[in-house]
């Protein structure tokens, strides 16, 4: 099997087939640029899979490896590969954008080839990010991929898009800069290379790797996004569209969290432990502080930008104790935030086709009239509150549990979401769903149609599949998580 | 048959059930819905007694189905564990549920949710299954979770209406909160033992006892005092103790049968099945002991008074629901583990009967719960009436029947217990038992006895009750009569009678005087001798009941009734004068101490403020009205060029990252 390039494939399939989306011009062919778009995607999806079966859980390093030169003049190479970490990443991305592709299925009539094609394109680009062993391939893709959702959000969003595109451009060019300024420190530093795997080798002094984990730190922190650089987010999946805030919750936030364990941990883990402390106090304060202002949000897409922050506030959370149980949980959270975070936004998006309208005002008594919608809704809203045998209790679960062992107050932070997140889904979920019908929109609500039903369907089977079983997914993260503890544990300081 | 298939059957059964009638709801008829998880319900039942057979043979069972996820050093699985205590719920859930399972069919019959109500109380057995078969605290916790999800489900299963909705996410909410003590109780046992597993758990526990850790400044706690009032704090959630007892009166909003099942006999009592498994880890520490009695006491006494206020039908079973709880606790609390599980199970049957028999009033008296407007159905529903009056004798500790031989040796246990906050529990149960007969008497008189006072032209019921939902026309009208129901309710109530009579009877020689739960629960006599204390004067059963007869109790619990009696039959008026007369504790009770009140204006309100200060203030003020913009007005103030940028066009952004991007590329490789 690795005889075949399968992550060049799982990169460029989707971008190939997006630009042959293209292709087809303008809204004529919409119907031939919507089956190119899902024939492409699925083909994406299908070149992944071998990533997972022909896996080796025993192999702690680099998998399915890929080198080649790009630049050589300055050993800049076309360097792929995954480990146990990057993996379900890849495969969870090229899932996500099956979904995406079936979400704006008759949603969208406007630039459909186009926009399919910015989904593709992006999914490809992102595929990369997560294979990157190369830190400037990583950074190409890693800016490259933020086009696309620009675009997503500049064409087919509401009606504030603009200020929302420049507030997310502003703070992610700040983040950016600062993130190549600390690679070109690298480079130097190691005598011209520009691999990720040779510099998680470079022993550097305590001072520079406090200067390029604060970098490193800001620009991973924004793509997270971690309080208090999160402002962006809410706006900026309000004025997306269904299948950019679907993209940008399951895979985009997970970009910057990538960067934590890719980057942060191996390349500076004395700086990583030296503060480790304001990583655990912003991401609790991201847990708490988010869960109250979740509670409010009168905007449901609002809300559930909220919750995903505090949700990911987990995940920096887990990674920064420093135990395996804690990082498992946190890329479990991940993982299953982009089933259930995905899944809120097309639920929420279900209802905005059929009445314009996210705020939880307008509606009110929706099981009335869209039953089979209202039981999965049940479904994803339980699972965003950390229900058990749904995917997202795991990571919670297991990120509090070493908590506790971790420091008991930490834990008794993180806990409060067992709280306010069964508090503000709830609340949400009773004031649109449950109730008489609260008005002549929600009266003449139809029922999911088939297309909308199987999304949901499959979305509510892996958030069922995690959580009743998530040893799959545990059992590939184990080797590399291993390695990446102890190589922490070991100082760079000479 | 392979007894480890037997025991995967038994959960699985009422599963399958719930998937057939929850999954085709829509589309199946009502017969199939009610046939199929029937079916699962019954075959689970038998299956337990089976199983409970092959248990008293000696054969129990500790073993793994499989392995839900590995990380670390952690094993976490999903596993049975078959002894004594496990065969004992087991028997009691599945009884319980095939006896509501039958009632509803003539309860929900003109509910147009009836498939869904099905679904929902099959699911609810199956996750209550799983809750007490556990054989570690992850699957404890998951059907501890699950349980409170179909609670959920149940108490807002009639969507439409404003009070139960707010009910369910109440019941969710708070049980939350308990379940936050719970997952920091279940940290602290993973931290510290190293595995969930409770024979792993259990066995290394006695090497913890003086262990201590360090939670605040150089303060040292001891380990199995946090870790046990943690996980006490699931078990007041899920038990309803004060004060997280709030969610449970108005659970009632929910149709009756699962009242009776989930919010009297079963779910209720999962925090009791709880704090018995962990006996190991509760002798341990006398602290939590004496904090679980004194939450049990002031649960079993305070919330007995609540029930002689109420006037809903189900409220007042409610909150003798909470009381006795309360009992369970205290003998908890008392280290009589053995007596509670016993009072668990008395409960459940007479518990459960009480609440199918104001069901079956409220069926007679077409949806009227108001006791104000009954009186006198011992007429028109015989059958309902004998069998309440059994309930209710069971429910005052009777001499012979079931409650009595469970509430007595609390009573008796807790007399001998010399934990701090013993003697206030003991007075507390002692005066428990006034409170109880009295109460559960006048509601007793109210309903059977008595002026009829129904199918007059107003009936002040709660404006409530009397709400949108169309399928239930409530009260009767003027002239009409109640009726009894249909057999598929009557013989349910016939059935738990028969349990409430004699379980107490013949269950207290081998569960509390024998050693039917040896090796399950765990007592340090040594240390918490109370229960010995109270065996040596046990001399069997009939003894026992014939010794009530010359005890406090006894006498207690007979004042109660003939005060219920002349109060309620012969002079009305002298009620109505005492409320007058101390109106302010009157006040006191009708508001329910005000916890409602205080929940909903420091928490729930309080939560809502803050949440508005940090978004308004914190969000939206500093981070986005003075860096986000700010910066943005400052780059606007410094070059007037970026304006230019400011089309409005995305694609320019998206331009201008690459533009910067190349130009970054180009200075570096110059330099380079």
């Amino acid at each position: 099997m690795s005889n075949y390039p399968l992550l060049s494939l799982a990169i460029w399939v989707p971008i190939v087939a997006g630009g042959i989306v293209l292709l087809t011009g303008g809204d004529r062919n919409a119907p031939l640029a919507r089956m190119l778009a899902l024939i492409g995607a699925v083909l994406g999806f299908l070149v992944t899979i071998p990533l997972w079966t022909g896996f080796d859980v025993t192999h702690g390093g680099m998998q399915f490896v890929e080198l080649h030169g790009w630049i050589p003049r300055f050993n800049i190479n076309y360097h792929l590969g995954v480990d146990g970490i990057s993996m379900l990443f890849v495969l969870l991305n090229a899932f996500i954008t099956i979904i995406v592709v079936a979400a704006g299925w008759e949603v969208i009539q406007n630039k459909v080839a186009q926009y399919m094609a910015a989904f593709l394109i992006m999914s490809g680009l992102m595929n990369g990010i997560f294979s990157s062993l190369d830190g400037i391939l990583f950074y190409v893709f890693f800016e490259a991929s933020l086009i696309p959702l620009y675009l997503i959000i500049g064409v087919w969003g509401g009606a504030n898009r603009v200020y929302a595109a420049f507030k997310f451009f502003l703070y992610t060019l700040f983040g950016s800069l600062l993130f190549l300024v600390a690679q070109m420190y690298l480079f130097f530093q190691s005598g011209g290379s520009f691999s990720i795997l040779d510099w998680h080798k470079l022993p550097i002094e305590l001072g520079p790797q406090i200067w390029i984990f604060l970098a490193f730190l800001i620009a991973f922190a924004v793509k997270v996004p971690m309080w208090p650089v999160h402002t962006w987010l809410p706006d900026a999946h309000v004025e997306a569209p269904t299948g950019g805030s679907i993209v940008l919750a399951a895979i985009g936030l997970k970009l910057g969290a990538y960067g934590f364990l890719r980057f942060s941990l191996p390349i500076v883990p004395d700086a990583a432990q030296e503060l480790a402390g304001l990583v655990i106090a912003l991401s609790l304060i991201a847990v708490v502080y988010i869960g109250f202002v979740a509670l409010v949000q009168a905007d449901m897409k609002k809300l559930v930008a909220y919750s995903s922050i505090a949700h990911m506030g987990f995940v920096t959370l887990g990674f920064f104790m420093f135990s395996p149980l804690a990082i498992e949980g946190a890329l479990v959270q991940m993982i299953s935030h982009g089933f259930v975070s995905g899944a809120m936004f097309f639920c929420i998006g279900v209802m905005y086709d059929r009445v314009h309208s996210r705020q939880i005002a307008d509606y009110g008594g929706v099981v009335n009239t869209m039953p089979k919608f209202a039981a999965l809704f049940m479904l994803f809203s339980m699972a965003n509150a950390g229900l058990p045998a749904t995917s997202g209790f795991v990571g919670e679960f297991m990120v509090i549990l070493a908590a506790v062992k971790f420091n008991f107050w930490v834990a008794f932070l993180a806990a409060t979401s067992l709280i306010l997140g069964a508090a503000y889904s709830l609340w949400m979920y009773k004031r649109v769903i449950f109730g008489d019908v609260a008005n002549k929109h929600v009266e003449e609500l139809s029922d999911v149609n088939g297309r909308e039903f199987l999304i949901l369907a499959v979305l509510a089977l892996c958030t069922l599949w995690m959580g009743l079983h998530p040893q799959p997914f545990t059992d590939v993260m184990h080797a590399s998580v291993n390695d990446l503890l102890r190589h922490v544990a070991v100082s760079k300081i000479q | 048959m392979d007894m480890q298939k037997l025991y995967l059957l038994i959960p699985l059964a009422p599963l399958f059930g719930a998937m057939i009638a929850g999954l085709f709801c829509r589309v199946i008829p009502r017969w199939l819905a009610h046939t199929a998880t029937i079916a699962g319900v019954a075959i689970a039942f038998a299956a337990s007694v089976v199983v409970f057979q092959d248990v008293m043979a000696g054969n129990t069972f500790n073993g793994t189905v499989y392995t839900w996820m590995t990380s670390g050093d952690y094993i976490f699985e999903v596993g049975f564990l078959i002894d004594t205590l496990t065969a004992t719920m087991m028997l009691v859930v599945t009884f319980v549920s095939l006896m509501v399972h039958i009632y509803t069919i003539g309860y929900m019959q003109e509910d147009p949710g009836y498939n869904r109500f099905f679904s929902y109380i099959s699911l609810f057995t199956f996750s209550m299954l799983m809750l007490v078969m556990a054989n570690n605290f992850m699957q404890l916790f998951f059907g501890w979770e699950a349980v409170g999800l179909v609670s959920y489900l149940l108490i807002g299963f009639w969507y439409t209406r404003p009070t139960a909705i707010f009910a369910n996410m109440k019941a969710f909410l708070v049980n939350r909160v308990g379940d936050f003590g719970f997952i920091l109780g279940i940290g602290l046992v993973l931290a510290h033992f190293g595995s969930l597993d409770y024979a792993t758990v259990f066995e290394k526990a006695p090497g913890f006892a003086s262990a201590t850790i360090n939670l605040w400044g150089d303060q040292q706690w001891s380990l199995m005092t946090v870790t046990c009032i943690c996980l006490f704090i699931g078990a007041m959630g899920k038990s309803a103790q004060v004060p997280l007892h709030v969610w449970l009166p108005d659970s009632m909003e929910g149709p009756t049968p699962i009242s009776a099942l989930i919010h009297a006999a079963t779910m209720v009592t999962a925090g009791i099945f709880m704090v018995s498994r962990m006996s190991p880890l509760f002798e341990l520490s006398t602290t939590a002991l004496s904090f679980v009695i004194v939450i049990g006491a002031i649960t079993a006494l305070f919330m007995g008074f609540l029930g002689i206020i109420q006037n809903d039908i189900k409220r007042v079973v409610a909150y003798s629901t909470l009381s006795q709880l309360g009992y369970m606790t205290v003998a908890l609390g008392a280290s009589a583990y053995s007596v509670a599980i016993f009072h668990l199970m008395t409960h459940a049957f007479f518990k459960a009967l009480l609440f199918l028999a104001a069901g079956s009033v409220i069926i007679g008296m077409h949806h009227d719960q108001d006791i104000r407007n009954m009186g006198g159905l011992r007429k028109y529903m015989p059958i309902t009436w004998i069998t309440s009056l059994i309930g209710s004798l069971a429910l005052i500790g009777t001499p012979f029947l079931a409650g009595f031989y469970s509430k007595d040796s609390i009573i008796e246990a807790v007399k001998f217990s010399s934990i701090p906050g013993a003697g206030f529990a003991y007075f507390a149960v002692l005066a428990g038992v006034f409170v109880t007969a009295f109460y559960s008497f006048r509601m007793y008189f109210l309903v059977f006895h008595g002026e009829e006072r129904f199918g007059k032209d107003d009936h002040g019921h709660d404006a409530h009750h009397d709400d949108d939902h169309g399928d239930h026309h409530h009260g009767l009208a003027p002239g009409q009569k109640p009726h009894e129901t249909p057999w598929v309710v009557t013989l349910p109530l016939v059935l738990l009678a028969i349990p409430s009579v004699i379980i107490g009877y013949i269950g207290i020689g081998p569960m509390v005087a024998g050693d039917y739960f040896k090796g399950v629960i765990h007592v340090d006599a040594a240390a918490h001798p109370a229960l010995s204390h109270f065996l040596e004067h046990f001399h069997g059963a009939a003894a026992m009941g014939l010794h009530a007869f010359s005890t406090p109790p006894f006498y207690l619990a007979l004042a109660g009734v003939v005060l219920s009696w002349f109060f309620y039959m012969k002079r009305p008026d002298i009620p109505a004068a005492i409320q007058r007369r101390f109106a302010a504790v009157n006040t006191l009770l009708e508001n329910k101490y005000y916890f409602d009140k205080i929940n909903e204006f420091v928490f729930a309100g309080g939560a809502r403020v803050l949440g508005k200060a940090l978004w308004r203030g914190g969000d939206i003020g500093i981070i986005d009205g003075l860096i986000v913009n700010g910066s943005a007005r400052l780059v606007g103030w410094v070059a007037t060029v970026s304006r230019m940028f400011q089309t409005g066009y995305v694609y320019h952004y998206a331009f201008t990252m690459i533009i910067g991007l190349l130009v970054l590329m180009t200075l570096w490789i110059n330099r380079a």
